[in-house]
């Protein structure tokens, strides 16, 4: 428990960082009101509007404000539109985690087995050419499959629609463009992880009991490839969100990537805020996920663990 | 009928340029139920890659060259791989230098021994779990209940060789091969490991076929010993004559190479010069480089190997020229 409760401060610590430099930076970036307002309005009408978004008061005295809203769960109004960033947020949030999940889903079902048998067929040619998919996955920037794959299925074969959110036929190409890169690291991950396995004293133990060849790989050596591949995908979740953004552009995918971009450009600093503090929060939850899977699958670090609560040490 | 018969093993390894070297050449042996043969020699003579032919383990790029390998009668390199395979599940076991790294380190105890059972044998999972605990008591885990759920990194070192030994008697093998599997442990430890695979030995009938550079190992527990030089069996006899009397320059020098504590000797003993590498092994006697009696015959022409009728067989040209006060 005392694992837990030093995570979890680390995570918050972590996370009034993210949220500290976020609004540091944003400030003093540049005016929103350069940007939201036209050229010619006078200098009265931008103090008012400066006055009104509190762009007047000093940086401590706005990052302190922006604190006390924040603690009562007010993510502020979009400068843009009017509406409470958090709703706006909220709304798009749903669209980029399915496409997100189904990205990882694909990756993790394509790139675990691909790594497998890459390893289980090393220096052959199945190896050869897992490995060849694995580089040309990894090397294929998101936006030019994306573009890519619409002019073969959407303008070409027509079998898929290029753009929205509405279908799962919709959800295909996005979810495929994300999945690709990654199950393309994935595989190559699983790979090394699993030859690293395979030269272990105790796979030569499973041989000389009679395991068979599908029962060394899924009972001996698999299980012990799990945790290194798991820390590498939680590793990897930024890299993740960060294609999402890129990916829901090209597909005009409704999700927080199209929302963050066009934030960004128009200065709309509370919804930038928000989003940003939502993916940090996101990368922080993914981070203590895998650290306490890790435990749950390797017994070792299970015990180290305990061993370095002081309670559990005076109880044994 | 011997249970394991070997008869001129070849083992080659395949180097990535297409050069071939052999680390085991010619190795013929015998082995009969219930007794225990020690194969000894430096590092690199091919003891291991004989073992690791017969229980069907040798590595990638390793393949067996030639000879023969008959198990109870059974021409084992004439079966199917799926015959040979199923006919070393069953028979033949294996307990390695390494213990805690030949356990699985994300199963639990039991569970890798039960799995031996249920491989070996083909029984349920519960009664596998029950023999395996039964086995864990045997091998002398303290509660072997509670034990059987734990994992290895929680057991010693020599904890884990007594798990690895309950694995490896899991099921009856008829063969049981112990590679060095007693050297990284204290020496206590070692003695108490060398008696549990005799008592069980005895209660099973098993053959030993026993690994080791340590001739206090071998005065304690063989039957019989192979001393092996580059890949050959140079020697082969009845423990106690060969330490009584070992006819081998080679053995001669093993022996005279122990520290003993009731001679007082300034130093050791040991043998001039270096085992030659598996690519530049000599054309005539392996040994004649390092050999104190070679002469021109033994660099020219291998010697055979030959039996002196009383168990005792020697490659040898120049044999017992001038032994040395063991």
């Amino acid at each position: 428990m005392r694992f837990v409760a030093v995570k979890l401060l680390r995570a918050a610590l972590t996370l009034w960082l993210v949220i500290t430099f976020v609004f540091v930076v944003l400030r003093i970036s540049g005016d929103p009101t350069d940007i939201l307002l036209p050229d010619d309005v006078t200098q009265a009408v931008r103090d008012f509007y400066r006055a009104k978004w509190g762009l007047d008061k000093s940086l401590w005295q706005q990052y302190l404000a922006y604190w006390q809203s924040l603690l009562t769960g007010d993510f502020g109004m979009s400068l843009r539109s009017g509406m409470p960033a958090w709703d706006m947020v909220m709304e798009r949030a749903p669209k980029t985690l399915l496409l997100g999940v189904c990205g990882l889903g694909m990756a993790l079902f394509i790139g675990i087995p691909l790594g497998v048998i890459a390893a289980r067929y090393k220096g052959t040619a199945i190896d050869r050419g897992v490995m060849s998919f694995a580089v040309f996955g990894f090397s294929m920037p998101n936006f030019f499959l994306g573009i890519i794959l619409i002019l073969a299925f959407s303008l070409h074969l027509r079998w898929l629609p290029s753009s929205g959110s509405g279908t799962w036929a919709q959800l295909v190409m996005p979810a495929f463009t994300l999945g690709t890169a990654f199950a393309a690291q994935i595989a190559r991950f699983t790979r090394s992880a699993m030859i690293d396995v395979s030269n272990r004293p105790y796979m030569r133990t499973a041989r000389s009991k009679g395991a068979g060849r599908l029962r060394q790989v899924v009972s001996h050596a698999f299980p012990n490839a799990v945790a290194p591949i798991v820390t590498i995908v939680g590793l990897k979740i930024g890299e993740l969100i960060g294609g999402a953004v890129v990916t829901e552009t090209v597909f005009a995918w409704p999700g927080l990537g199209r929302l963050v971009t066009v934030a960004v450009a128009n200065r709309d600093l509370a919804v930038v805020q928000t989003i940003l503090i939502l993916l940090a929060a996101t990368m922080i939850a993914t981070n203590l996920v895998v650290d306490l899977l890790y435990g749950w699958l390797d017994p070792r670090a299970r015990d180290q663990r305990r061993a370095s609560d002081p309670r559990q040490e005076a109880r044994a | 009928m011997p249970i394991i018969e070997l008869d001129q093993l070849r083992v080659s390894i395949l180097g990535r340029d297409g050069t071939e070297v052999q680390p085991v050449r010619e190795v013929s042996l015998s082995l009969d139920t219930g007794r225990t043969l020690a194969l000894v020699g430096e590092s690199g003579c091919g003891k291991s890659m004989t073992c690791l032919a017969v229980a069907g383990l040798l590595p990638h790029r390793t393949r067996i060259s030639g000879g023969s390998f008959r198990f109870e009668g059974t021409d084992v390199f004439s079966l199917s791989s799926a015959a040979a395979f199923e006919l070393r599940r069953r028979n033949i076991a294996s307990v390695f230098q390494d213990a805690t790294g030949s356990l699985n380190p994300v199963r639990t105890i039991g569970w890798q021994i039960a799995e031996a059972l249920r491989l070996r044998r083909g029984v349920t999972q519960a009664e596998a779990w029950t023999e395996a605990v039964r086995l864990l008591g045997r091998v002398g885990i303290p509660s072997p209940e509670a034990r059987a759920r734990d994992y290895p990194h929680r057991f010693s070192g020599g904890m884990n060789q007594r798990a690895m030994i309950a694995l490896a008697i899991a099921g009856r093998p008829r063969l049981l091969i112990a590679d060095e599997a007693t050297t990284a442990l204290d020496v206590t430890i070692q003695a108490q490991i060398l008696d549990l695979i005799a008592d069980l030995q005895a209660e099973m009938g098993m053959a030993v076929l026993l690994v080791t550079h340590d001739l206090g190992v071998v005065a304690r527990a063989a039957d019989d010993v192979a001393v092996m030089y580059a890949g050959r069996v140079v020697e082969r006899a009845p423990v106690r004559r060969l330490f009584a009397d070992p006819r081998h320059p080679y053995t001669q020098g093993l022996l005279g190479a122990r520290p003993r504590i009731d001679r007082d000797a300034a130093r050791l003993v040991t043998i001039d010069g270096v085992v030659p590498p598996l690519n530049a092994i000599p054309s005539g006697c392996a040994f004649a480089p390092r050999c104190p009696h070679a002469d021109a015959t033994c660099e020219r022409q291998d010697p055979q190997v030959a039996g002196d009728g009383s168990g005792r067989f020697l490659a040898c040209h120049k044999p017992g020229a001038v032994r040395i006060a063991a």
